[in-house]
């Protein structure tokens, strides 16, 4: 069976995939999470990471446009899968109900955990 | 202007990525990597983001991106089974692969310490950044009739290149005095080498400062290293604190600096103090008549840029000479440098030219290294050429079902390759095992060079070539064999096929007999030195060093009340250790000298009781006495002195030294005072009544020696509580003259061991294939009425052909190479013939015995067994 929980690394390349939405490519994101993060990051892991998440269903690519800029060369645009969209929303509540339990801090957290 | 489309990414980076990643990914990653150095070219320069591609690059090297190696290679799945075909022929055959891969890692052991031994004496003294263009000034000096290599220099010389030379030199540095002396902190005492320089020597060791300054513009300054720096003051700062150097006034660090590099001439260089605090302190520079006369200095200069060692030679050979009395220039001294690259390596000088040194050992080593390889090598080859039979099937098989020849090579050199890796991990283990040991021997601090990257890959090419070297004639020979013949079981060859083998074992015999006859040599020669008659008494003989006059003042005092105690026999003290002369004159004429002569006699002066105490041998007139007032002005000369002058009666007769008239009044036997080999120099002995620089004490035999060492130092201690009570034997410090060569014995021994322990692991292998061979022939002529006796002689006489070959090579070459190496020193022996013998013989019976093991295997074999198949 393919492991289906999220790294950290990777649980940030997803929501970035989300957030870059026609642009999530892996150029894109690791310059997204670099401005994000203020970590810098190869492409490579990027590009790993990416493949690793489609290799869990967690996204599917196709390949999209070229442009001038990639000297005329196609980019692979990678999409969140509802699998993946599902992944993240547990990742979240899970942060959420620890946080929740965590005395002293979960009060803070009450507006947040009613969205 | 450069153009955008003329800044393209680094074209080697892009072919190197699109070889090893995926074909699928390419264009997408490619296309990235452009974006991404686009946009990196925006905000920085070009270069950066050039690095920053190939940054991106190497990070694709990772599992998801980069293409399957193996995925469908044919090639592949050949190198598996060549592989796992080895394994099986190793495990099948334990016994021929532990005579294998047992001899080749021996020899890759010594070869490995070998190596590491060249590599440390090889880059000795090139730690220091500057070092080739670093030298020391020497000169030639013409004495006694012969031409001597002074490494000192007269002190004014320093000023007299910075005046006139100048144009050669970057740096001009002096140093004197560099010797253990004892610091003085409060009421702490160290001992600690250390040495007088002038300014220049902060630049020229390119030291580091960790505190300080380097220059030296206060003379009182001293600079202290870091170790020393904290074993004196621990954790406070030492700068700005003063202390003692023996008894001289107080300096003042001034600097800290980081200790000097290891394996260098300077590594031990503890402090550095100011050479001008030395000459205003010392009142003897105020003796001097004539200060170029005396030759105590080193001289260290550092060349300009486009200056070479011979330019600055040539230019500066006369600088003394110009300078000297027209008595001294008899001399005539040359100067020149020696550059700091060839005083490890090129120490040794005879006729004032460089006659190599240490570099002997570095070849002959390095000789022996690839000797004893070579042997392992050649167990290697005969092994498995012996073995064809084995393999000679699998060969039919393999290419009668279509491996071609280039197959079969590649195969049996993976398997050379296998197992001589094998070899090499064994011997890596050997090796850091026995690493103190031969640290120990060697004298050295080597360490196994575990995370050198380069040691690693030198490693690779290593098992390369020795697998190339061991398997590649195996390769080529077993892979020959024709399949229709091998497999109808018809053996080729007949007498030629095993030369091959024969000539590679008389190799062997040749190697290991000509070690056997360099070691009992090297024994020999040792021994004869060692029984050379020394001219005096070495048992119960110590020196005790005295770095202040107060011992001096008491010395009377001490001996008596240390002779009471019945400690000692005898005491005297003296400018010098017995063994080695620290002072030379060339200023003795005589009756009948040739005026254009310079001569250069070793001088010792001492107390009254000297003589008595070393139990020297007086061949001719007497011993210095208190009786005579006038021996104050009398001499004792060795024989080689008298032989030197040609004087017929020497005792009585006068001898003028400098402006001074001297009388004889005994003749010594020659003592051995410097090397034992060499003849000895021509002495003088004086008496003097100023602070000697030794004590000597003849130990009574009543007492244990350490009771009496601690009953000395307790007397000495009363006297002088503030000097530390250092001593040494002069039984030790005369053996030391025969630590290089003993070391260089037990070297050779073990050497030879080694290489005739690999000879007779292959002898071993190579009999026992023999005996298998012809296990059926021994049966008939067993059943046919051969006695065990003929059987044993048959089986072993080839072998014994063979020593005798190698008997008859070894002994011109090892004849050659010994009388050379004896040829070095003055006193030696010759090559005896007995020592050939001996060594034949020794090698013919461990020949024997090896052999015999299973040559009467075989002999006692019974016949049905031998003889039933078929």
């Amino acid at each position: 069976m393919k492991e289906t929980r999220l790294g950290e690394f990777e649980e940030v390349v997803l929501l970035l995939v989300g957030i870059l939405g026609e642009q999530a490519y892996a150029f894109k994101v690791a310059e997204e999470f670099e401005e994000q993060t203020k970590r810098s990051v190869s492409i490579g892991a990027v590009h790993s990471s990416l493949n690793r998440l489609s290799e869990k269903g967690f996204l599917t690519s196709e390949m999209g446009a070229s442009s001038p800029e990639r000297g005329g060369r196609r980019k692979r645009i990678y999409k969140i899968t509802a699998l993946g969209q599902r992944t993240l929303r547990e990742a979240r509540d899970f942060r959420v109900s620890l946080w929740q339990q965590f005395p002293g801090l979960g009060s803070e957290l009450a507006g947040f955990s009613s969205i | 202007m450069v153009s955008k489309t003329n800044i393209a990414p680094p074209k080697f980076a892009e072919l190197l990525l699109e070889w090893f990643i995926k074909d699928e990914l390419v264009e997408e990653v490619l296309g990235d990597l452009d974006e991404k150095y686009n946009a990196t070219l925006k905000t920085k320069t070009r270069i950066a983001a050039k690095l920053n591609y190939w940054y991106q690059v190497l990070n694709y090297l990772r599992p998801f991106a980069v293409k399957r190696l193996t995925s469908d290679s044919n090639n592949t799945d050949m190198l598996k089974n060549y592989f796992k075909i080895g394994f099986r022929n190793l495990r099948k055959n334990k016994g021929y692969s532990f005579i294998n891969i047992g001899g080749l890692a021996f020899g890759i052991t010594v070869a490995l310490l070998i190596s590491l031994w060249l590599h440390d004496e090889l880059t000795y003294n090139t730690h220091i950044p500057n070092h080739d263009k670093i030298g020391l000034v020497i000169q030639n000096v013409n004495n006694n009739g012969e031409t001597q290599t002074w490494t000192s220099t007269p002190f004014p010389l320093s000023e007299e290149l910075r005046t006139n030379y100048s144009d050669n030199f970057e740096n001009i540095v002096m140093a004197v005095s560099w010797t253990e002396h004892v610091l003085t902190l409060d009421d702490q005492t160290f001992n600690r080498e250390g040495a007088y320089f002038e300014k220049g020597i902060t630049d020229l060791l390119s030291l580091q400062m960790i505190s300080g300054t380097g220059d030296f513009e206060d003379p009182t300054s001293v600079l202290l290293s870091e170790s020393t720096a904290r074993a004196i003051f621990k954790d406070k700062d030492p700068v700005n604190n003063t202390l003692v150097i023996g008894n001289m006034p107080p300096v003042k660090v001034t600097g800290v600096y980081q200790d000097l590099p290891k394996n260098t001439q300077f590594t031990g260089l503890d402090f550095i103090a100011s050479w001008d605090f030395l000459k205003s302190n010392e009142p003897w520079f105020a003796d001097f008549n004539d200060p170029w006369r005396p030759n105590f200095v080193s001289l260290y200069v550092e060349l300009a840029e486009n200056t070479s060692f011979e330019s600055a030679s040539a230019s500066i050979e006369d600088a003394k000479k110009k300078k000297i009395t027209e008595y001294l220039s008899q001399q005539n001294p040359k100067l020149f440098i020696h550059p700091m690259d060839n005083w490890h390596l090129y120490s040794k000088f005879k006729n004032g030219i460089n006659i190599g040194g240490r570099i002997e050992y570095v070849h002959l080593f390095g000789t022996v290294a690839v000797f004893v390889l070579l042997l392992a090598c050649i167990n290697f080859i005969n092994l498995n050429t012996a073995r064809n039979e084995s393999r000679a099937k699998e060969v039919g098989i393999r290419k009668a079902i279509g491996s071609v020849k280039k197959q079969l090579i590649l195969q049996f050199l993976v398997e050379s390759v296998l197992v001589v890796s094998f070899a090499y991990f064994i011997s890596l283990l050997f090796a850091s095992l026995l690493m103190p040991y031969f640290n120990e021997l060697a004298n050295k601090e080597l360490t196994m060079p575990w995370v050198s990257s380069s040691f690693w890959a030198l490693s690779t090419v290593f098992i390369l070539i020795v697998a190339l070297l061991a398997g590649g004639y195996p390769a080529f020979y077993l892979s020959s064999f024709k399949p229709v013949e091998v497999l109808k079981s018809i053996t080729s060859g007949g007498g030629y096929s095993s030369l091959p083998r024969k000539v590679l074992v008389v190799c062997q015999f040749t190697v290991s007999i000509s070690l056997i006859i360099g070691t009992i040599t090297v024994y020999q020669q040792i021994q004869h030195a060692k029984d050379r008659p020394t001219g005096y008494s070495r048992e119960g003989l110590v020196n005790v060093f005295l770095q202040n006059p107060t011992i001096h003042q008491h010395f009377d005092a001490i001996a008596n009340e240390l002779k009471q105690l019945d400690v000692v026999t005898s005491m005297a003290e003296s400018q010098s250790v017995v063994t080695s002369v620290w002072a030379t004159t060339s200023g003795l004429s005589w009756q009948g000298k040739d005026p254009d002569i310079s001569t250069d006699f070793g001088m010792i002066s001492s107390s009254y009781d000297y003589g008595k105490t070393i139990e020297w041998e007086i061949m001719e007139g007497r011993d210095f006495s208190r009786d005579f007032p006038s021996d104050s002005i009398a001499l004792i000369l060795n024989q080689s002195a008298i032989n030197y002058m040609g004087l017929e009666n020497p005792v009585g007769q006068q001898v003028t030294w400098w402006d001074n008239t001297f009388t004889i009044i005994g003749v010594v036997k020659d003592m051995i005072i410097e090397s034992p080999y060499a003849n000895q120099k021509p002495m003088i002995y004086f008496l003097s009544t100023g602070p000697g620089n030794v004590a000597l004490l003849k130990l009574s035999p009543e007492k244990s020696v350490s009771t009496s060492i601690t009953e000395i130092e307790a007397v000495f201690k009363k006297y002088d509580a503030e000097q530390p009570f250092e001593f040494t034997f002069v039984d030790d410090t005369y053996n030391q003259k025969f630590i290089d060569e003993a070391r260089i014995g037990k070297l050779s021994t073990i050497f030879s061991i080694l290489a005739i322990i690999i000879c007779c692991l292959g002898i071993f292998g190579l009999a026992s294939f023999m005996a298998e061979r012809r296990a059926k022939e021994v049966g008939i002529r067993k059943i046919l009425g051969a006695s065990m006796l003929k059987l044993w002689q048959l089986l072993t006489q080839d072998f014994v052909f063979l020593v005798g070959i190698a008997s008859a090579i070894s002994f011109p070459l090892a004849y050659c190479f010994l009388k050379e190496w004896l040829d070095g020193f003055t006193y030696h022996i010759s090559v005896s013939w007995k020592v050939f013998l001996l060594a034949a013989f020794l090698t013919l019976i461990i020949t024997v015995i090896t052999v015999s093991f299973q040559a009467i295997k075989a002999v006692m074999a019974n016949p049905v067994s031998t003889l039933r198949s078929e």
